[in-house]
């Protein structure tokens, strides 16, 4: 039966067992029971392997869902898998594969004309011509560290602190120079009265933050 | 200056709280809060590898559905997959020496798995008409080539598969026959295999077929007037011994060369006079069977043509036996274990010689394991060409042990996987005189710990530094230490598992603090069948009580029914402890924790019976006392689901028939609401979480306006669906399902909400907080999942608005709330569509209340996805005006965003997500969440960014750098400017 698949050239085909001339005595016999199709389909991962994740043919850990867990699937090293046994309606499924984000498919399993089916990705409601379900996205867990610049010391609060630093004795002697000397008499007075700022009343600050 | 730091703090406030993505991680910050275990669950079946040189391993599959290969070694996990939850394992084994074959869903799937990757690598599906027992019989040649068949009896058929590429080469149905097959029977090299098995009960068909083409070759029959009782055992490739209907003879059948011959012996004759019901154990020793009389082990041998003897009476019911295993010289042994006081004994003999031990080793063992449950051995040569070895047992609380030369080589804590309730406890506040600064050695250790911090931030570090950081950070002993802190991040995670056992979990690093497997949970002639339930906090002292240590309270049952007599039980949480136990006389259907304490910190509690009784623990004069004041004031409900009723209760007064009880109290219904069983089915019923903190009734809104949240303790929400929409996707129209959701209050059963979504089913998830409702389910016209929230608010205060009223005191607020007024409530409520399914659904809890929440959502790819509440805001639109930007509204869009780097578990997977359970940490931003299944993940997140905490790779070395530039800068202007000074007077 798998055998079958992989030759097939579209993969996307969902046969009623009926087809299969193998297993047709099977359904034969299971004639009394009104399910029994079977869901084939592929899940290509295309690698670009550069974040370290999706080793190329790494297909191991993929789990295929259907209805939301009521069957669990794995892939074959090729990437097919195949629900068993599925009643006709609308179906859905779920690829669930760390690093990538998949989105769920919709599967019409139609009872009137067997081997007729359609899909479509629900995010985007984009149909399918053939059950190949390949991630949109990557999804990169980890947020990603700014490499080194200046800017980014300067952005800190520390480097903020320093840019003022450097403001205040640079600038401001300039800004002083343009002041009108009465008024700069009467500021150095006034500084004079006051005194230089000590060590001691700063420091506390500091205890705080650290 | 002073401004200029007035200026600096604010720069910094800006900075700080600037809005920003609300979790993500860097993936160097992996493991330094957040701990992850892999776990397997209880061991069914085992298969060993060890031929080849290479890796030494270990196949298990387990009761939790997971089948994995594990390293002989050191127990660690090579491979692992979960198997769905419906897709049970019957048997596994190894062909060709390569491939790991599982049968699962009762016979219908075959599957192929590379040994040493894991990856599948064909799967067959096998159909029949019914359901039967299944069994898998793998050759164990390792010629590789299309004869190397698989046989595999399931539903009704024998199938025989290629094991290169799982083709099904024939088929032989029995249904016809009604054949129910017993032994599938493969002598090795040969063209024939024999089927064996009864026609309804008193017939035994016995086939022998061909294995090329599935042709029967021969067909014999026999019947057997007594009737067989199903039980069977085979004892070598042409004898079966099978348990008569009245379970008192056996009876020794062979089948040599397709002709069968029955023979009967009592058991009576064998074991001499017994009372009890004979069992057949299931074995597969060659030669020997087992069964089970009054608490006895008997090994029956069976010798030439088909005569029974008794080999070994063993008094120990709970001993294991392991399968025979091929030895070299055409010997085969089998492995013993009994149990003796602290110890258990493992012998492994031949089965052909009762009394040559081949090993007999004693080993200790921890009695907080049990008893050994399953045991499988494996050989080895020694140096001396002898054999030694090796077992894989499985003990009573899951664990699995490997022993060897009478030692434990290692140990799995495998009943972590099958955990059933979490609940989190305070650890020992520090004692005085270990001081804090111990932890950081001296000043010039930090220091250079921060340098290279520092270093590292400046990307200067070489990759040796590099590692030394990370190794700094993930081993910090801060964590793990056994000590309250004062963030409140350590803790201990009190898990219940499905064993009976407890484990304390430091949320640390998430190592087992102690264990301890449950006395009263224990499988006794007292309680038959324990299951645990919850586990709630009975003892949190603090202020008055702080000298007792807490304890939690275990509730289980014993039995299987919800009218089986409870059990309750008292752990310690600091010393692992069972405090107390109690054997009800009474059932337990549901268990209250009350709101009230005793002067020893100890909560109320209150256990309804299915005879809808209350009882009331601790059973103390004392807490009668403070019950008997609150009782008119206690209501609850209950749910029965199946009948679609939903009723509200209340307590009477102490009961009639048991007089003297005085802590049973009879209750009375007070409402009902029945749903048309027609039209809708209970499916999910939610309420808010009892410990939940809420900040503020207010919420201020756009234009200073507020809006008052509608905070009920009461509140129910109830989700029903068309019966015709209880099962999967996929088996209804949208016309004929639908799905109606309820909030209720509970003392009045008045409905406050209703809302009906067409073409829409199950499975609901749905979390309760605050004042909303987010739930979780299927749009089938979309074919989409859908997340809806309804918020609730309090109309009848929305006009406390005006300033005067509350200067004049004309306003309601201090005007009691009580359920019997009726709710001016209005609800608002919206409907986004959501990308997967969902497995649990949780939200953050903090201390205060204060931080904004999330919605924690375990996906079908059991990984755990943080949500702002934002996103699920009903006062959401296309576009927000420029104040509701402010507020912080998000513009409308039809579905809700995933970004990846909210995934709280990173790039992990917790494999069989069950349920996610979150904890306040002691710091208002953050909340503590442990997710569990199969695997246990531990993590603490701050919804709104830790704003009250200086991150972890906040370098202290650049701050002082800084200060010290600063204070230089001072000095440096002060001299350029006393200079300056200088030069002006000398002008």
């Amino acid at each position: 039966m798998a055998s079958t698949l992989r030759s097939s050239p579209i993969p996307l085909i969902l046969f009623l067992q009926l087809c299969f001339s193998f297993l047709s005595t099977t359904l034969a016999i299971s004639s009394g029971s009104s399910d029994g199709y079977t869901i084939n389909g592929r899940v290509k991962i295309e690698s670009t392997g550069v974040k370290g994740f999706g080793l190329p043919g790494k297909t191991s850990n993929v789990k295929v869902i259907l209805n939301g867990g009521q069957w669990v699937t794995f892939l074959r090293p090729d990437g097919y898998f195949s629900f068993h046994n599925v009643s006709a309606g609308t179906h859905m499924i779920e690829v669930a594969a760390i690093g990538y984000f998949f989105s769920p498919v919709r599967v019409d399993v139609s009872a009137r004309n067997p081997g007729k089916i359609q899909a479509a990705l629900t995010e985007n409601r984009k149909g399918l011509t053939e059950l190949v379900l390949e991630p949109l996205r990557e999804e990169q867990y980890y947020e990603i560290r700014e490499p080194f610049s200046i800017m980014s010391v300067v952005k800190s609060p520390m480097g903020l602190m320093m840019g003022f630093m450097l403001i205040v004795m640079f600038l401001m002697p300039k800004l002083v120079e343009n002041m009108d000397p009465e008024e700069m008499r009467r500021a150095q007075e006034e500084m004079r009265n006051q005194g230089v700022p000590s060590l001691s009343s700063l420091l506390p600050g500091a205890g705080r933050a650290n | 200056m002073a401004m200029a730091t007035r200026v600096f703090l604010l720069l910094l406030l800006v900075l700080i709280s600037s809005p920003s993505p609300s979790f993500s991680l860097y993936e160097d910050q992996v493991g330094l809060m957040d701990w992850h275990q892999q776990y397997i669950g209880k061991v069914k079946h085992a298969v060993f590898h060890t031929q080849k040189a290479g890796r030494k391993r270990v196949v298990v599959s387990t009761e939790e559905n997971v089948i994995a290969s594990l390293d002989l070694r050191r127990g660690d996990i090579f491979w692992r997959h979960v198997l769905g939850p419906n897709d049970a394992v019957d048997e596994i084994d190894i062909a060709l020496g390569k491939y790991v074959i599982t049968l699962s869903s009762e016979g219908s799937i075959l599957r192929a798995w590379n040994l040493p990757d894991g990856q599948m690598v064909w799967e067959s599906f096998l159909q029949g008409p019914k359901p039967s027992k299944s069994l898998l019989s793998v050759s164990a040649n390792l010629k590789i080539d299309k004869d190397n068949v698989i046989f595999v009896f399931g539903k009704g058929c024998l199938h025989a598969v290629s094991s290169i590429d799982g083709e099904v080469l024939w088929k032989k149905d029995f249904a016809d026959e009604s054949l129910e097959v017993q032994q599938i029977i493969h002598p090795l090299g040969s063209d024939m295999i024999y089927a064996v098995g009864f026609v309804g009960l008193s017939q035994l068909d016995a086939y022998q077929i061909n294995v090329r083409n599935g042709e029967v070759l021969k067909h014999r029959s026999a019947a057997f007037p007594g009737g067989f009782c199903g039980e069977v055992s085979l004892v070598s490739s042409d004898t079966l011994v099978a348990l008569d209907a009245t379970r008192s003879s056996l009876i020794s059948i062979s089948f040599l060369d397709g002709e069968i011959s029955l023979q009967q012996t009592h058991i009576s004759n064998l074991v001499g006079d017994s009372f009890g019901m004979a069992v057949m154990l299931p074995s597969k020793l060659s030669g020997m069977l087992m069964i089970k009389i009054d608490n006895y082990m008997v090994f029956v041998r069976v010798a030439d043509e088909g005569k029974l003897e008794v080999a070994e009476k063993i008094n120990d019911a709970a001993a294991a036996v392991s399968d025979a295993l091929a030895l070299s010289e055409g010997q085969q042994a089998f492995g013993l274990v009994e149990h003796g006081g602290n110890k258990i004994h493992l012998t492994v003999k031949l089965v052909n010689d009762w009394n040559g031990d081949l090993l007999k080793e004693s080993i200790r063992m921890d009695h907080q394991r049990g008893c050994v449950h399953k045991i499988f051995i494996n050989s080895y040569i020694r140096t001396d060409r002898s054999h030694g070895f090796r077992a894989l047992i499985v003990m009573e609380d899951h664990s699995l042990l490997l022993l060897q030369q009478g030692e434990i080589v290692w140990s799995r804590e495998d009943g972590l996987a099958s955990i059933i309730d979490v609940t989190a406890s305070e650890l020992p506040v520090e004692k005085e005189g270990v001081s804090v600064a111990k932890v950081e050695h001296n000043l010039f250790e930090w220091l250079k710990g921060h340098m290279l911090k520092l270093k590292g931030t400046l990307m200067l570090a070489s990759p040796e530094d590099m590692i030394a950081i990370q190794g700094m950070r993930l081993k910090s002993s801060e964590k793990s230490k056994m000590t309250r802190d004062h963030n409140g991040f350590r803790k201990l995670l009190i898990v219940l598992t499905r064993a009976g056992k407890l484990f304390a979990l430091h949320t640390g690093d998430g190592r087992v603090v102690w264990s301890v497997l449950l006395h009263s949970l224990h499988n006794s002639e007292a309680c038959a069948y324990p299951t645990g339930l919850n586990v709630y906090q009975w003892q949190v002292p603090h202020h008055h009580a702080m000298d007792e240590n807490p304890s939690v309270l275990v509730v289980g049952r014993c039995g299987l029914g919800s009218d089986a007599p409870g059990v309750l039980s008292f752990v310690d949480t600091y010393t692992g402890k069972e405090l107390d136990s109690l054997f009800l006389t009474h059932s337990i259907e549901r268990i209250i924790p009350l709101s009230f304490t005793d002067s020893r910190e100890q909560r109320l509690h209150l256990i309804i019976d299915t005879d809808h009784h209350a009882h009331l623990y601790p059973r103390t004069p004392e807490a009668i006392g403070i019950f008997q004041h609150e009782l008119p004031n206690i209501y609850w409900y209950s749910v029965e689901a199946e009948n679609g009723i939903i009723r509200g209760h209340a307590l009477k007064s102490n009961c009639i028939l048991q007089e003297g009880d005085e802590y049973c109290f009879d209750t009375r219904d007070l409402w009902s609401i029945v749903f048309p069983s027609e039209s809708e089915k209970i499916l999910a019923t939610v309420t808010r979480k009892l410990n939940e903190v809420v900040h503020t009734q207010a919420k201020v809104i756009t234009d200073q306006d507020v809006m008052y949240k509608y905070v009920s303790k009461n509140l129910l929400f109830v989700a029903t669906v068309a019966p015709k929409a209880t099962g999967e996707i996929g088996s209804v129209t949208p016309e004929e399902s639908w799905l109606v959701v309820y909030l209720i209050d509970t003392v009045t059963g008045r409905i406050i909400y209703r809302m009906t979504h067409h073409g829409t089913q199950g499975p609901v998830h749905a979390v309760f907080s605050e004042n909303w409702v987010v739930y979780h389910y299927f749009n089938l016209r979309a074919h989409r999942y859908e997340m809806s929230v309804v918020e609730i608010y309090d109309q009848s205060r929305a006009d406390n608005k005006d300033v005067w009223k509350l200067v004049l005191g004309k306003h309601n607020l201090t005007s009691p709330v009580s359920s019997y007024s009726r709710p001016e409530v209005i609800t608002k409520s919206q409907f986004y569509f959501f990308t997967h399914s969902v497995k649990a659904m949780a939200v953050t809890s903090t201390a205060k209340g204060i931080t904004s929440k999330q919605l924690l959502i375990g996906t079908i790819g059991d990984q755990v996805l943080a949500l702002d509440k934002r996103y699920l805001d009903p006062r959401r639109t296309i576009n927000p005006s420029q104040s509701e930007r402010e507020e912080g509204i998000i513009p409308l869009t039809d579905s809700l965003p995933i970004i990846p780097q909210s995934y709280v578990t990173h790039n992990l997977k917790v494999e069989g997500l069950r349920g996610i359970v979150t904890a306040p940490a002691k710091l208002e931003s953050t909340t503590l969440v442990f997710a569990y299944g199969v695997d246990l993940f531990f993590t603490r997140i701050a919804p709104s960014r830790t704003y009250d905490l200086l991150t972890d790779d906040f370098s202290y070395a650049l701050l002082l750098i800084t200060i010290v530039a600063l204070v230089a800068a001072i000095f440096v202007t002060w001299i350029l400017s006393e200079r300056k000074e200088l030069q002006e007077k000398w002008r």
